[in-house]
């Protein structure tokens, strides 16, 4: 994880970048609890990004830091300064709205120098700014259009322009890729991240698309009816998921009943390593990645294992597959290069292996009812 | 057979069958004809009939007339009372649009009013005369309020009771347009509720706005029948001389003047709607 | 990963269920802004109705109450005029008229030009907003050659329905806008078409039922506008509702029954509408 702590701004003097320090921040609306004693430290120049369901709080996170919600309770600080009562207007942070944040009526130029119209800033000197911040995020041609004459991708852009504008010490990004199309998506995402580290600046991304997250942060944080369920940086997230919900929301995961002992978890007639070092012994749901599954090799129809089944179907998705085997008491996901699941039909018998990667596992629900449920 | 096959896919004819259908604007006939006799044709007559004598022959000297003093007078003070009564209608129709938009969009309130501008909105004339009478009228509540009889206060504030509820069913609209991202994003880059005013709502409501006060404007002009019911007011109002000359009694004895007055009306009205009718669709346009 | 931490504000904050922090003084502000405007308009609004109310309600002696000036809506008949009555049931008759034509005229119009004929979008926009250009009076002029022709064919002032239509379009088309555009007319009937249905199953089975509010305020508007109407009817000598109220307060400027009659169709009207700002589309929260 590279986070320089430095934010560099428009006339190339270095800024600090700032630290970000959200504790026991509360909100409720009415008996719905939206966070719950949250805690989050964002370090200088870091992109944290908020992962989770809808409701989980993720966006209130947002809002109370931006300052246009009030914290029952908690404390918001900013490079040491205590912000939480500070108004919306003096915060310093820039934000990117889902959509239409754009001034109809004024031009993207006058859109990215509203901001510093406002600090007073000279008319030549903040169209400079504006066409330098315009020029960052590859849209200097369109400075004189309005809104609605350019693209959903280009309006996000000019709105990222508008919230660097003004140098915050913060940029926040409210769900900013969801209403845009998927390929447009992949290519701001990348532009954002790029832009970020450019500038260094302290970050806080929300959104529900974990594939974004895991693309462009450098932490994140999976919530979950307003609290924090693990805060690490995407590959931990991914592989060492803290609890079972996060390890179904952040990818996809096989359930199978397995039996714990001495440290080790046995599925399948796998002995497969684990997440935690002390899990007591019994009979436990093991969560293992479809990555992790792999193809040792054909079968003939007679033969029975406890990892041999019948391919159910075969789901191509570019350069891999996901073939879904059923092993009789069970449903299987494995993720296979496509150049070997071409190979495969419904209805070949298969025996699948288990890479040993360590697992999660939890005591919880009945496994065979779970497999049962879960679908591909 | 392989030969037909392949000129099957390949050679369709342009026209998919041969469909007996009228082009898709037959559709609006019903409503154009209809229009077309009750509107046009009798504004037509107006226009025409404004140009000519008593006796057919074109007489385009009757715009002279315009420019008789009298007439001039009676056209000046309707401008007065209307431009007067459309201001003041639209700013506190603003205002109470505002609150009202403001609110709960499920809520009580907001319903209630709606309806009562509804209501209020439409009945100009005779009944709000006779509240007025109630409340101002001789044996009314406020008696002693003689600046009420004074032209044109006492008027105004009866136009605005039918002018505030038509801006508010007007105006509504374009408020609910204004997106909270704006406020937000505006609030965010370190602007005052005054500086969101000013920079942003102002300058997104504006068209909404004029164009509202334009349409009581016109709505004002065309406000004929609460005068004729308060009868103290009869001088300075336009419509009031038309009548006057279509019953011919006092007042100017040229039928083919009392149609040039209306004609005179219609353009400025006219204009009036003609600013309205663009300022709405800037104001659409952004407000969507 | 959530450590509890001890620094927070005092739980009283919290359960004292007001919020301290500047967007609830926002809102607090907002609401005593709206209040006040409430408060003021409301009885801007409320005064001369109130007035009409206290009128209507007056009996023979100073100070008395009684519902005479409410019954005698039914049976009043001063010298000469014919009875209140009647001239109710007229205008009730045309509001219902009115309504039916403007229903039948301008709905169907309305959606197929947003279907098929979008080039004329324009044009009918200009034509509906058209009659607010035009001065009712100025109206009469032209209008009283057609009538002169009208009245070979009736002399029932629900002729009159002809040209309530044509004032009434400005308000309708405005409602009936504002239903088509929250709607979204080309993807619904795309899908309608897709799936067999003709133009006109898709007007009246798929567009005009979700337009349900906005077809039910329109039909309020030309309503109140029939029920409120004076100026076209006075001058073409027909007696409507209005024109009757205006003759008898020239005989008897204190009639209670003006007041009654007048409160009643008012009455009426909001009440219409109030129920059907309830019946209409209801409007969920964020989802």
């Amino acid at each position: 994880m590279t986070s320089s702590p430095v934010t560099r701004t428009l006339d190339g003097t270095a800024r600090a970048a700032v630290e970000v320090r959200l504790e026991g921040l509360s909100r409720h609306y009415g008996p719905v609890v939206a966070l719950d004693h949250l805690d989050l430290i964002l370090q200088p120049g870091e992109l944290v990004a908020l992962l989770g369901p809808s409701g989980c709080g993720k966006t209130t996170t947002l809002r109370l830091l931006a300052g246009l919600e009030d914290a029952d309770t908690g404390h918001i600080t900013v490079a040491g300064k205590d912000i939480t009562h500070v108004s919306a207007a003096k915060r310093d942070m820039g934000m990117v709205f889902q959509a239409y944040s754009l001034f109809p009526h004024m031009t993207v130029r006058q859109n990215v120098a509203f901001g510093l119209r406002l600090r007073k800033v000279g008319t030549a000197e903040r169209d400079k700014r504006a066409l330098e911040m315009l020029d960052l995020v590859g849209l200097s041609t369109q400075a004189d259009r309005y809104p609605h004459q350019i693209s959903g991708g280009q309006q996000q852009r000019v709105a990222l322009a508008r919230a660097l504008a003004i140098e915050p010490q913060v940029l926040l990004l409210d769900e900013p890729l969801s209403a845009l199309d998927a390929k447009v998506r992949a290519q701001l995402r990348d532009e954002i991240r790029r832009i970020q580290l450019d500038v260094g600046i302290t970050t806080l991304f929300v959104t529900h698309d974990q594939e974004e997250a895991l693309a462009i942060a450098d932490r994140v944080g999976v919530m979950r009816e307003g609290r924090l369920e693990q805060l690490a940086p995407p590959t931990e997230v991914y592989s060492r998921p803290a609890t079972s919900f996060v390890a179904e929301f952040v990818g996809l995961s096989n359930r199978l009943a397995g039996e714990v002992r001495g440290g080790e978890v046995t599925v399948r007639g796998c002995k497969l390593p684990l997440v935690e070092q002390d899990v007591p012994d019994g009979q436990v749901v093991a969560l293992v990645r479809p990555e992790a599954v792999s193809l040792a090799s054909r079968a003939p129809d007679s033969d029975s294992g406890p990892l041999t089944g019948t391919v159910i179907a075969i789901t191509f998705l570019g350069a891999t597959s996901r073939v879904t085997v059923d092993l009789g008491d069970t449903r299987v996901m494995a993720q296979l290069p496509t150049s070997e699941a071409s190979a495969l039909a419904a209805g070949s018998r298969v025996v699948l292996a288990i890479r040993p990667d360590p697992v999660l596992v939890s005591a919880d629900s009945d496994p065979a009812a779970l497999a049962a449920g879960e679908d591909a | 057979m392989a030969v037909a096959a392949t000129t099957e896919t390949g050679a369709r004819p342009s026209r998919a069958g041969r469909r007996l259908s009228a082009p898709a604007w037959v559709g609006t006939v019903p409503f154009l004809g209809y229009v077309a006799i009750f509107l046009l044709w009798p504004t037509g007559i107006v226009v025409v009939d404004a140009l000519k004598n008593p006796n057919g022959a074109w007489a385009f000297s009757n715009i002279t007339e315009l420019g008789n003093p009298l007439v001039r007078g009676y056209f000046i003070g309707s401008f007065k009372l209307c431009l007067i009564s459309s201001l003041l209608g639209a700013v506190f129709g603003a205002i109470l649009a505002y609150a009202v938009a403001s609110g709960d969009p499920d809520g009580t309130v907001r319903r209630l009013y709606l309806a009562v501008s509804g209501v209020l909105a439409q009945f100009g004339g005779v009944t709000l005369a006779f509240a007025f009478l109630v409340v101002i009228g001789p044996v009314g509540l406020l008696f002693h309020a003689s600046w009420f009889y004074s032209f044109p206060w006492g008027i105004t504030v009866i136009y605005a009771y039918f002018q505030i509820p038509l801006m508010v069913l007007v105006f509504l609209p374009a408020i609910d347009g204004l997106k909270v991202q704006w406020r937000e994003a505006s609030e965010n880059l370190g602007a005052s509720a005054w500086q969101y005013w000013r920079h942003v709502g102002g300058p997104l409501l504006a068209p909404a706005f004029l164009g509202g006060t334009l349409l009581l404007f016109a709505n004002a002009l065309s406000a004929f029948a609460t005068i004729w019911a308060w009868e103290n007011q009869i001088a300075y109002i336009v419509p009031q001389q038309i009548s006057i000359a279509l019953s011919s009694e006092v007042g100017l004895s040229n039928v083919n003047v009392a149609d040039l007055l209306a004609l005179g009306m219609v353009i400025m009205v006219a204009i009036v709607m003609t600013g309205y009718a663009l300022l709405q669709r800037r104001a659409a346009r952004w407000l969507r | 990963m959530a450590a509890v931490t001890a620094l927070s504000e005092t739980p009283a904050a919290e359960s004292a269920g007001r919020p301290r922090g500047m967007q609830a003084r926002r809102r607090r502000r907002l609401n005593l802004f709206r209040y006040v405007v409430f408060t003021v308009f409301g009885l801007f609004f409320l005064l001369p109705l109130l007035a009409m109310a206290r009128f209507s309600l007056e009996g023979a002696t100073l100070g008395t109450w009684s519902l005479t000036a409410w019954k005698q809506i039914a049976s009043y008949s001063g010298t000469g005029i014919p009875p209140l009555i009647s001239s109710i049931e007229i205008t009730l008759e045309l509001a219902v008229i009115t309504c039916a034509v403007m229903l039948v005229l301008l709905v169907p119009t309305m959606i197929w030009v947003r279907l098929r004929v979008r080039w004329l979008a324009r044009t009918m926009e200009f034509l509906c907003l058209l009659p607010l250009t035009i001065p009712a009076i100025a109206l009469v002029v032209g209008l009283g050659e057609i009538y002169n022709r009208l009245q070979h064919f009736s002399l029932s002032a629900l002729m009159l329905f002809w040209v309530y239509v044509i004032l009434a379009l400005p308000y309708a088309y405005q409602a009936l806008a504002a239903g088509l555009n929250a709607i979204n007319v080309e993807t619904l009937s795309e899908a309608a078409r897709s799936l067999g249905a003709s133009w006109f199953t898709v007007m009246m089975r798929v567009i005009a039922p979700n337009m349900r509010q906005a077809i039910l305020n329109a039909l309020l508007l030309t309503a109140s506008l029939v029920l409120g109407e004076f100026t076209i009817a006075y001058l073409l000598l027909y007696n409507n509702l209005q024109v009757e109220l205006y003759s008898i307060s020239r005989n008897t400027p204190n009639a209670g029954v003006l007041f009654s009659t007048s409160l009643a169709a008012l009455l009426l009207t909001f009440v219409l509408l109030l129920i059907l700002s309830y019946a209409g589309r209801r409007r969920r929260g964020r989802g």
